[in-house]
């Protein structure tokens, strides 16, 4: 096999992001002083690589196949690249701060974002198992280094070293049933793989115990019950930004390739990995929500929460249907705009020297109106009250369930999103019904405000006008 | 010829015994190691399909995890050195500070 030029060009946007960062780890030591020059750079490679993307997207090489049918550049691909730029450009905004107050300002923490966004890349771009694999992981590593990022933490260590151990486990349980679909199949190629299973020949029990394997590879990267034990642990320990990376990027980046594994690659054997992901969506929607509801630290509520949201989002993949499919990228653009503008608030009240307890938010509503305000609809929206855009989410979700006949599975998800209300609205009550316990001054960093404004007017936009979005996420599924 | 089965058996027992080391011991150092075992088992089972299939792809994708395996234990190891200095365990039931 002979690689041309158009190979590399189609990689463009990544290379731009390797490049950089392999750049920025050189020049560390000439740059140290001028602190969070790094992160700028960053910044501005991401909407470098953005304006890439977008050009070869428009361009000849849209829809096509390269690196030997390895990696695709197809509207699907693209919207969840689009996500991660935005999510890791509001990452880097919400940590310029942070990092600063924590005393964790490294480049090399910049950089390994750069590395980690570029396996999320790989990741929706992926059509073979093998870029698949590298791709997860090139995402992994970088982010089990970030979890554990605050050396001089002892939680920081912990849930990085839990994270990691149990983020290996899962990638060994995962190759083992990817060597399985490769043995019997014959390929690697997911078309491939989708031919070789519509012939009867290759149904063997073999077959589901695989299937059974790449479920519980994929439900560990986006923390579905019961592979989610890792979530809670690694979210509270981590710096605050990567915690909203992880529960983001991540979990998008796993939402892309798992999507894209089960609706091509295995979309002939639907009856069989159906079943396994309602019970770890029924599971992720139940436990994520009734535990979310007794935890003390928010940084944790939200842990359970994004595990309940996982949930939710996994109801798309169980319709199976191309509307399915465009209600998880909306709703994962959704999730993703929603989530950073929680933990942005989050921070902002920690570089101000609040803890990240629930009580610590007592009286925010009497002395700091707007950012209460601002944490209102944000958690409205994560609740999935109209009009906020976590609502529209949930509804492309359902409609697309109900559509199939699912009816019994989508009450469920109401109920239980009932039961999420619950959390949330608490945490507005403690807000603005207890008294405040003295006064804090709050000291404003503009890049954070501007991701937190940025956030909410997106999510009040795409919740009274989601139209625009649910018709790119449509496109973009057309293809799957 | 080897029968392919039996590959595939020692494959299963390697898989096994990495699944149960992870989820039984204690050590985080034998847990490594347990993973390791896994990830080897993987390996067999991949390049002896290449060989029964006569296609090349299996032995790349070996390749690429014992790579990709290699990354993932050095990033292992030195959180675990961070661990050991700041708290002295090395013990997963130890690992008590994040709960509920």
């Amino acid at each position: 096999m002979i690689f041309s030029l158009l190979d590399v060009l189609a990689l463009l946007p990544e290379l731009i992001l390797v490049a950089v960062a392999c750049i920025l780890l050189v020049l560390d030591p000439l740059i140290k002083k001028c602190s969070g020059l790094a992160g700028v750079i960053s910044v501005v490679t991401i909407i470098a690589a953005a304006i890439a993307t977008y050009c070869i997207a428009s361009g000849d090489l849209a829809g096509g196949s390269f690196f030997a049918d390895m990696h695709k550049i197809d509207l699907y691909s693209v919207f969840f690249k689009m996500i991660f730029y935005v999510a890791t450009v509001l990452v880097m905004l919400m940590s310029f701060q942070y990092v600063k107050t924590k005393d964790i300002n490294m480049s090399e923490y910049y950089i390994l974002m750069l590395f980690s966004l570029t396996g999320m890349m790989i990741l929706a771009s992926a059509v073979d198992l093998l870029t698949i694999y590298v791709g997860l992981e090139l995402m992994s590593i970088p982010v089990y280094v970030l979890a554990g990022f605050k050396q001089s933490s002892r939680k920081s260590n912990e849930g990085a070293m839990k994270y990691i151990i149990l983020g290996a486990f899962s990638s060994g349980i995962l190759l083992y049933g990817i060597s399985f679909i490769y043995g019997l199949t014959g390929t690697t190629d997911l078309a491939g793989i989708a031919v070789a299973l519509k012939d009867p020949v290759t149904s063997v029990p073999a077959l589901s115990i695989a299937i059974v394997m790449l479920v519980a590879g994929f439900a560990f990267k986006i923390a579905g019950v019961p592979f989610h034990m890792w979530a809670p642990d690694a979210y509270e320990g981590a710096p605050t930004p990567i915690t909203a990376f992880m529960s983001v990027g991540v979990k998008a980046a796993s939402f892309a390739v798992m999507v894209r594994v089960f609706m091509v690659g295995l979309e002939p054997l639907y009856d069989q990995w159906v079943i396994i992901l309602i019970v770890i969506s029924v599971l992720s929607m139940g436990y994520g929500n009734l535990v979310a509801i007794s935890q003390k630290s928010i940084k944790r509520m939200l842990a359970y929460s994004s595990i309940a949201h996982a949930g939710y989002a996994l109801l798309g993949l169980i319709a199976g249907t191309a509307e399915g499919v465009s209600s998880v990228l909306f709703y994962m653009a959704v999730y993703a705009v929603m989530n950073i503008g929680a933990f942005a608030i989050i921070i902002l009240l920690s570089v101000n020297g609040r803890i990240d307890q629930l009580d610590s938010y007592r009286g925010l509503g009497k002395t700091n109106k707007l950012v209460a305000l601002l944490m209102m609809i944000l958690l409205f929206s994560l609740a999935g009250i109209p009009p906020m855009a976590g609502f529209m989410g949930k509804f492309y979700v359902f409609k697309a369930l109900l559509s199939q006949g699912m009816v019994p599975l989508a009450i469920f998800a109401v109920l239980m999103s009932s039961v999420a209300a619950y959390f949330y609205i608490r945490v507005i009550m403690v807000m603005y019904m207890k008294e405040p316990d003295g006064e804090f001054k709050m000291f404003k960093p503009a890049c954070l405000y501007f991701v937190i404004l940025l956030t909410v007017v997106v999510t009040i936009w795409h919740g009274v006008y989601p139209t625009l979005l649910i018709d790119l996420a449509r496109l973009a599924s057309s293809i799957i | 010829m080897i029968p392919l089965t039996w590959f595939i058996g020692l494959g299963l027992i390697l898989f096994m015994i990495g699944v149960a080391g992870v989820l039984l011991r204690k050590n985080i150092i034998i847990v490594l190691m347990s993973i390791e075992l896994m990830l080897n088992s993987v390996n067999i089972n991949l390049v002896a399909f290449s060989y029964y299939l006569d296609d090349i792809r299996g032995q790349i994708f070996a390749i690429f995890t014992i790579t990709v395996a290699a990354a993932e234990v050095a990033v292992a190891l030195g959180i675990l050195i961070a661990l050991v200095r700041n708290r002295r365990v090395l013990n997963s039931d130890d690992m008590d500070s994040l709960k509920g």
